[in-house]
């Protein structure tokens, strides 16, 4: 029993693991091509990925268009949460399921969509239109990760700077937000990683200057396999990984913050 | 400060910036396609003179002095291109109009003053063409969204397409029939391995649980990238097949059905684990003891005790899986051939290829429906398990 166990693990292990390592060596590849074993170890690809004017007009559109669009969604994100929190009851409900309804839109429907509004309004083909169509499905996370910081907010903190002379302003920039910054810098990041990785509403929204480094693999993947795909993807897994580590460190610190 | 089940104005002022954000860029795109679906303007745009007078006519007799007079307004005052998508469009409803409106157009513009249609042409004898304006004149029309059904409104009311231009149900279809599957193989590889998540201790379970949650954390994009490098011809898994099974010939996988179906496993296989994992360690572990001890097959303690208590975890992971996967658009269009593409990329075809807005919004209305539908069981699902 023991060893079928074992097995079992072990594969599905390989299955969940072994694309992310294909790619490791990839990256480093010293040839032109995408195939496994690679004939060398060389950084030639990354020189590409970071000095082509393409590929780096496309990083900087998606760190601009990152930032900005974690930084929208975080606001209205955080404020909202702030608004329904302690709420309960069914409209309460059906505000928090209208909220996370963007999470469940297909992303080309919403392309769809926002396109034939961008044409209305004169935002098609603009970073505006991009950062606002990032914010849209990133404002479920961040309003997920502040509700849950909040929920784990102590409510004597509150009142006892409440009955000490704090107006409610006061209570909430000195009290309330410093303690769940944890939750609202987890919002931030998770947007941002999501903005990061979101190619299908971007290829509706994006004009060739707005395209971003997530769209430009997907062409390249599209069209032709240079291994400077490869970097950008390890660079994204190493991205990931940072993210990944400062999330759980944040929810840790939290965790040990609040014991 | 208690909970309470009305906003105060406080509150409600804090959640305003989202709702006015969400009502712009989610709501009103949302709208627009509902409205992109249904509407038909070509031909009300082209005649806004005979729009007027049309309705007056009972639809049997010849047309009235006042309908030609305005039709032939309506020739001298609209712009050529809107009258030709117009009558191309009526073209494809009643045929021969093409001509019969060229004919006309030419005569109309070398007469001065009042035109007598039917000295032009006879045919404007025929309330025929006349009721076809007519017909196409609502700005609202269901053409769209039966289209894309493949189905069309004949004579006899509403009638399936000829099976030569009907493609949307089949890929329908397909998407249903491919999103079943990864759900089906995300439940078996799924529920064996979160069981195993959920007994397992110490630095054990931290790998596994990386090995959920890394794949999980990257990008939709780079893992297509790896399965790319991973399905090639004489790629990783065809030399793995070839030493397996010992078959000489490579085994296609790249842009087959096989190859996106292993993929898209692959991408949604952690929510599936991690859904049947929650539930698996809220559940008391001597629960499987206690069946041992009362002399419980593994087997039957399985079935009978594990698995009923598993399955709202199941079935919620499988509402998601399935979701998710209804709206794939990328992963098939990288790994899959011709015959692997799912609604998502006719949607996006329609739109940017061939900027045919009213059947792209027709599709993606009937997609949005679907997965809202099972959004809304889902929400209701982890509602009840969040409430337990």
């Amino acid at each position: 029993m023991g060893v079928i166990k074992f097995a079992w693990g072990l594969v599905c292990v390989i299955f969940l693991m072994g694309p992310l390592l294909v790619i490791l060596p990839i990256a480093f590849n010293a040839g032109s091509f995408m195939v496994l074993p690679i004939e060398g170890w060389s950084l030639r690809w990354f020189t590409v990925l970071f000095t082509d004017p393409a590929w780096r007009l496309s990083i900087w559109n998606s760190l601009i268009v990152g930032v900005a669009s974690s930084a929208l969604a975080t606001v209205l994100g955080t404020l909202a949460a702030l608004g329904l929190r302690g709420h309960f009851g069914l409209p309460m409900t059906l505000t928090r399921i209208a909220f996370l309804l963007p999470m469940a839109t297909p992303a080309v429907v919403l392309g769809v969509g926002m396109q034939l509004v961008y044409a209305r309004i004169g935002l098609s083909s603009s970073y505006a239109g991009v950062i606002v169509g990032h914010a849209v499905l990133s404002i479920p996370l961040t309003i997920l990760s502040v509700a849950a910081a909040l929920a784990s907010v102590d409510r004597t903190a509150e009142r006892a700077a409440a009955s000490l002379g704090a107006a409610p302003p006061k209570v909430l920039w000195l009290v309330t937000l410093p303690m769940a910054l944890p939750g609202i810098v987890t919002g931030f990041v998770f947007a941002f990683a999501n903005s990061l990785d979101e190619v299908v509403l971007t290829i509706f929204l994006a004009g060739p200057n707005q395209r971003t480094l997530a769209q430009q693999m997907f062409l390249q993947l599209r069209d032709n396999l240079s291994p400077a795909i490869a970097a950008a993807a390890f660079s994204f897994i190493i991205a990931t990984v940072c993210v990944g580590v400062t999330g759980l460190w944040l929810r840790h610190r939290n965790a040990a913050r609040s014991r | 400060m208690t909970g309470s089940r009305t906003l105060g104005i406080r509150a409600f002022a804090l959640v305003l910036p989202l709702i006015l954000f969400l009502a712009l860029f989610f709501v009103w795109p949302l709208v627009s396609i509902a409205t992109t679906a249904v509407s038909d303007n070509e031909v009300a745009r082209a005649f806004p003179n005979l729009g007027r007078v049309i309705d007056e006519w009972d639809g049997v007799s010849p047309p009235t002095p006042a309908m030609q007079e305005a039709l032939v307004a309506d020739i001298r005052e609209t712009a050529q291109t809107a009258m030709g998508d117009a009558v191309r469009r009526l073209n494809t409803q009643t045929s021969g109009f093409r001509s019969l409106f060229g004919r006309t157009q030419q005569a109309v513009e070398r007469a001065e003053g009042a035109v007598d249609l039917p000295s032009i042409d006879e045919r404007w004898e025929d309330p025929v063409f006349w009721n076809t304006i007519r017909s196409a004149l609502p700005p609202y029309t269901t053409r769209f969204l039966l289209g894309a059904l493949d189905l069309q409104r004949g004579e006899a009311g509403v009638e399936a397409m000829p099976p030569d231009q009907s493609v949307h149900r089949q890929v329908f279809l397909r998407t249903i029939g491919i999103s079943a599957l990864v759900t089906l193989f995300c439940a078996l590889i799924g529920l064996p391995f979160a069981m195993l998540l959920a007994v397992t201790t110490g630095w054990v379970r931290q790998v596994l649980m990386a090995a959920v949650l890394l794949p999980m954390w990257t990008s939709v994009l780079v893992r297509c990238m790896a399965w790319l490098i991973i399905l090639q011809k004489d790629g990783v898994m065809a030399e793995i097949i070839r030493t397996l099974s010992g078959l000489r010939e490579a085994v296609p996988l790249l842009f087959t059905r096989t190859g996106v179906l292993i993929a898209m496993t692959h991408v949604m296989l952690p929510f599936m684990i991690l859904s049947i994992y929650s539930v698996l360690i809220a559940m008391p572990k001597s629960l499987m003891m206690a069946a041992a001890s009362m002399g419980a097959r593994p087997l039957a303690a399985f079935r009978t005790v594990l698995l009923p208590l598993a399955m709202p975890g199941i079935v919620s992971g499988a509402l998601l899986v399935f979701m998710t996967s209804l709206g794939f658009y990328i992963l098939p269009a990288l790994l899959g051939g011709g015959d692997d593409q799912l609604i998502s990329s006719f949607v996006a075809n329609y739109a940017i290829r061939q900027a045919n807005w009213s059947l792209a919004s027709a599709l993606g209305l009937v997609l949005l429906i679907v997965t809202v539908a099972i959004f809304a069981l889902y929400q209701r699902l982890s509602d009840r398990l969040a409430r337990r």
